[in-house]
């Protein structure tokens, strides 16, 4: 083995074994440069991952688990690129005293920056193993060819091995991150890419510990909020002395607007929240805009555009036939089935919240500023909580808890929100309008294309800059105000997410019109703007092959340049036995929808059967045939398991979902006033994954919501002739549409 | 006040010292300390917290425990362990079928009551016996998947 340690590490990699080079420096230029996924902010390498002397290894994510398998998918990295068994590892994640910062646990990322993060740190720390393991056998430098099995480093010359665990002791990796160590190449991975089965389901089968509603804590009492009626009601009087009165009653709290009472045990603090709407009197606020004509009114308020695509110069071509449409998407709840939930204790000054947050370190900065706290004195920790799909209740709730935490001294208080809390005060996925035109050339090309959307911000998450994003902190007596609503910028996007077409138009042009004002709390839903921005180019494709007179998904791939949009438009159609010129209305409807995610993220198509019944204008989801691309895969069953869950909850906010409310409050406030698709309703879903082990890992998690959403629009508009372009497509618009 | 209430809870005896019109719910969780059965929706709308007494599927939010005095109440963790699972749990784990997981105590729960009644349901009765049992995941498809492959050991 005399070759240069470089192209020598390469090849023991392709035969599965490993080279050791001693005093291997790290490159110079490594110094300042980017590193890698999250990496970059987090550079120490032992804030990654420990390797302890008992023979097992700490392993450290700033993300969290939220139901989508992220810490299987995460120790499977992890084990993978140190050469240990994943029963050796113990993930950590979430928690301001422990790991790295990495943010929100969002937009799909946690793969392509903590994964990334891990795959480098775990190759350098590997790597960092094997130089000590020669030192540690006195060998002199050179080069050997050694192996490692679970943490068993082998192969020397003389036969003899030493473990990571008896290395433990020095320190090795406490040191910044070079990224100088190449993750291994697909060929040398045993577990990335395999079906790892997921951590967490046997204790959430078994009724094990599983999530922050079951911690219990020695002393622990509890906590419920009364909330205003709506956004805008003060406080007129309030007579706590019958409910201080009341069975098990510790503590009413109240702070301005802000009501809470703590008790002995759970069903005694809903009690006494009952009656506390009676002790309360609140102003009668009609503040809320118009639900009837609710897109009227956003495009009424002062707006900012900003064009965020523009391709082609000088007057439009002439053209065959132009065409133009409008799409809404009405507010949406992330309707999570376990309303938000926390643990908050105060202890000699500080404070510890247990948390579903999808993000501690931003939730610990909102919660300095709203309690007037050093964020040294806050700990904010993660536990798994109910799914989220975006900012919902779970950051509100540790504020809650800790107000009521400080009030009590140093016992610990849990709070659950009821049912009508969630509903009612989370911050809903923003109301859409988006209105497209396009030209249509004498080959039936669109040679020209528009897109405006109109909407509020995406993304009203705690710890920015200024502001204070919890919603108890602006009902305090002393009032924090929101943060100013911030533009998500492209190529990402938050309300313009997706707009910018991944089709290839000679000529276009993409105006976000970005609406501060928000008449009703908004924030991050998955998918963003993309969800309504996919809807409406995936149906007006549609509608334009028509009027080209070409086949929907032969239409599409003529305006496509990239391969693997192909791949998985074509990979859609022939599972789904996709042909042209079906005949339509005949109450049964296939269509198609596509989108690469962000367009930076997975690709994703889907052929969607519906059938519509004449009599009630009902759409039922039969079959979703789908095919995704998410370059390297981490675990199949878990891709497949997100898309599969993308695809229902988007059938569900589709053909169901809207919030209800008048000028005196949200009105949706339990699952008969919000109802999503329930059993009998839920179509067959076939996933296929295009596996590209040689292509970055790409976030999937969002990847269906917006093509799901036009599938079924088109699917809907070839069963019946009628093309629906307000969301959702609940029967009575249907029948209006189709049967008069 | 606080009444002495007597429970057979997965076959032991217990007893608890609560106002009898308490939700069963909390006293699983809280008193009993059991964690499987969940607060959704504390309106018997969601199915989160279902729990079988005297082999039917009820919602225990809604369920006053001294209605389930002298009852026999099974929870999930009366049905088995991580090293000794249900059948339907086994089939769960083995189809993969949770995501955030929230729900799943009450589509094991309200599945189990189908199955021992009727290990033989189609389909379609199982879509129906869960059709008050809410998702917001979108697991629904591996949830049928466990429940059929649960069924067909049940049967044998």
């Amino acid at each position: 083995m005399t070759a240069p340690a470089i192209s020598r590490r390469r090849f023991g990699q392709a035969v599965g074994a490993l080279t050791i080079a001693f005093s291997l420096a790290p490159p110079s230029w490594a110094e300042a440069a980017k590193l890698p996924g999250s990496l970059d902010k987090n550079r120490m390498l032992d804030g990654w991952l420990r390797i302890n002397p008992d023979g097992t290894v700490t392993v450290f994510t700033g993300k969290v688990e939220l139901g989508q398998g992220i810490l299987t998918a995460l120790e499977q990295i992890a084990a993978d690129e140190l050469d240990v068994a994943p029963r050796r590892i113990t993930m950590i994640s979430g928690d301001t005293a422990q790991t790295p910062d990495e943010g929100f646990t969002s937009g799909s990322q946690s793969i392509e920056y903590s994964g990334t993060a891990l795959r480098y740190a775990c190759a350098e720390a590997r790597q960092i193993l094997l130089d000590a393991a020669g030192k540690r056998l006195g060998l002199p430098h050179g080069n050997y060819a050694v192996s490692v099995e679970d943490g068993t480093i082998g192969g020397f010359p003389d036969g003899k091995s030493v473990t990571y665990w008896e290395l433990s002791g020095d320190a090795w990796l406490h040191r910044e991150a070079t990224a100088g160590f190449a993750p291994k190449p697909p060929e040398a991975l045993k577990l990335i890419g395999t079906s790892k089965p997921r951590l967490d389901i046997p204790a959430k089968v078994t009724g094990g510990v599983a999530y922050i509603q079951d911690m219990r804590l020695p002393g622990m009492l509890f906590g419920r909020i009364l909330r205003p009626p709506n956004y805008a009601a003060q406080l007129i009087s309030f007579d706590d002395g019958r409910v201080k009165q009341m069975p098990g009653v510790v503590a009413v709290l109240r702070d301005g607007r802000f009501l809470g009472v703590v008790a002995q045990r759970e069903e005694q603090a809903i009690a006494a929240r009952d009656a506390l709407r009676d002790a309360a009197r609140w102003s009668d606020e009609q503040s809320l805009p118009p639900a009837d004509n609710i897109y009227q009114y956003l495009k009424g308020l002062p707006a900012e555009d900003h064009v965020v695509s523009e391709k082609g110069a000088g007057p439009a071509p002439s053209a065959r036939a132009v065409h133009d449409a409008t799409y809404t998407r009405p507010y949406t709840a992330h309707a999570s089935i376990g309303p938000s939930c926390a643990l908050a204790q105060m202890k000699d000054g500080a404070l510890t919240v247990w948390t579903h947050s999808q993000g501690v370190f931003p939730l610990r900065r909102d919660l300095a500023k709203a309690l007037a706290l050093d964020e040294a004195k806050i700990r904010c920790i993660h536990k798994e909580g109910s799914g989220c799909y975006g900012h919902n209740g779970a950051d509100d709730v540790a504020l809650d808890a800790a107000l009521l935490a400080r009030a009590l001294g140093d016992r610990p208080v849990k709070v659950q929100w009821m049912r009508g809390d969630e509903f009612g005060w989370e911050p809903f996925g923003p109301a859409m309008t988006v209105s497209l035109h396009a030209a249509l050339d004498d080959h039936g090309m669109i040679a020209d294309w528009t897109h405006d959307v109109w909407t509020n911000t995406h993304s009203t998450r705690p710890g920015q800059k200024d502001g204070v994003n919890l919603l108890a902190a602006w009902h305090l007596a002393q009032p924090k105000s929101p943060g100013k609503p911030e533009i998500i910028p492209q190529p990402a996007g938050g309300g313009d997410r997706n707009a910018v077409p991944l089709y290839d138009f000679p000529r276009q042009r993409v105006t976000h019109h970005f609406i501060p004002g928000m008449p009703i709390r908004v924030s991050a839903l998955r998918a963003l703007g993309g969800y309504a921005n996919v809807f409406a180019i995936e149906s007006f494709m549609d509608e334009l092959a028509a009027l080209a007179k070409v086949d929907p998904v032969e239409f599409r791939l003529r305006h496509l340049n990239d391969e693997r949009a192909f791949a998985v438009i074509q990979a859609a159609a022939k599972h789904a036995g996709w042909q042209a010129n079906l005949p339509g209305r005949t109450g049964r409807g296939r269509g198609i929808g596509f989108a690469k995610y962000k367009n930076l993220s997975a690709y994703m198509a889907v052929v969607v059967d519906a059938e519509v019944d004449r009599r009630s204008g009902a759409v039922r989801v039969t079959r979703a045939t789908a095919a995704i691309d998410a370059g390297q895969v981490v675990n199949p069953n878990g891709l497949i398991n997100q898309t599969e869950g993308g695809i229902i909850q988007a059938t569900s906010w589709t053909l169901k979902e809207r919030v209800g409310f008048d000028r005196s409050g949200i009105v949706s406030r339990d699952w008969q006033g919000y109802p999503i698709l329930t059993f009998p309703e839920v179509p067959v879903i076939d996933v296929t994954v295009l596996d590209r082990p040689t292509e970055k890992s790409l976030g999937a998690g969002e990847a269906a919501q917006g093509p799901t959403a036009a599938a079924i629009a088109n699917a809907v508009a070839h069963a019946t002739g009628a093309r629906l372009r307000d969301l959702p497509l609940a029967p009575e618009r249907v029948k209006a549409a189709a049967f008069g | 006040m606080a009444d002495a209430v007597e429970l057979i809870v997965n076959g032991a005896r217990r007893r608890v010292r609560v106002q009898g019109d308490t939700p069963l719910l909390y006293v699983l969780r809280n008193d009993l300390e059991l964690n499987g059965a969940k607060f959704g929706c504390g309106l018997g709308q969601c199915g989160a917290c279902t729990v079988i007494v005297d082999g039917e599927a009820v919602r225990s939010c809604s369920f006053p425990v001294a209605l389930a005095e002298g009852k026999k109440v099974m929870t999930i963790e009366g049905l088995g362990t991580i090293d000794k699972p249900h059948p339907v749990q086994r089939a769960f784990i083995d189809e993969q079928a949770a995501q955030c997981g929230y729900c799943i105590n009450g589509m094991v729960m309200t599945a189990t009551a189908l199955l021992q009644r009727k290990p033989t349901a189609s389909g379609g009765e199982v879509r129906q016996a869960l059709a008050g049992n809410l998702c917001r995941c979108g697991t629904h498809a591996r949830i049928l998947r466990a429940v059929a492959r649960a069924g067909k050991e049940m049967a044998q």
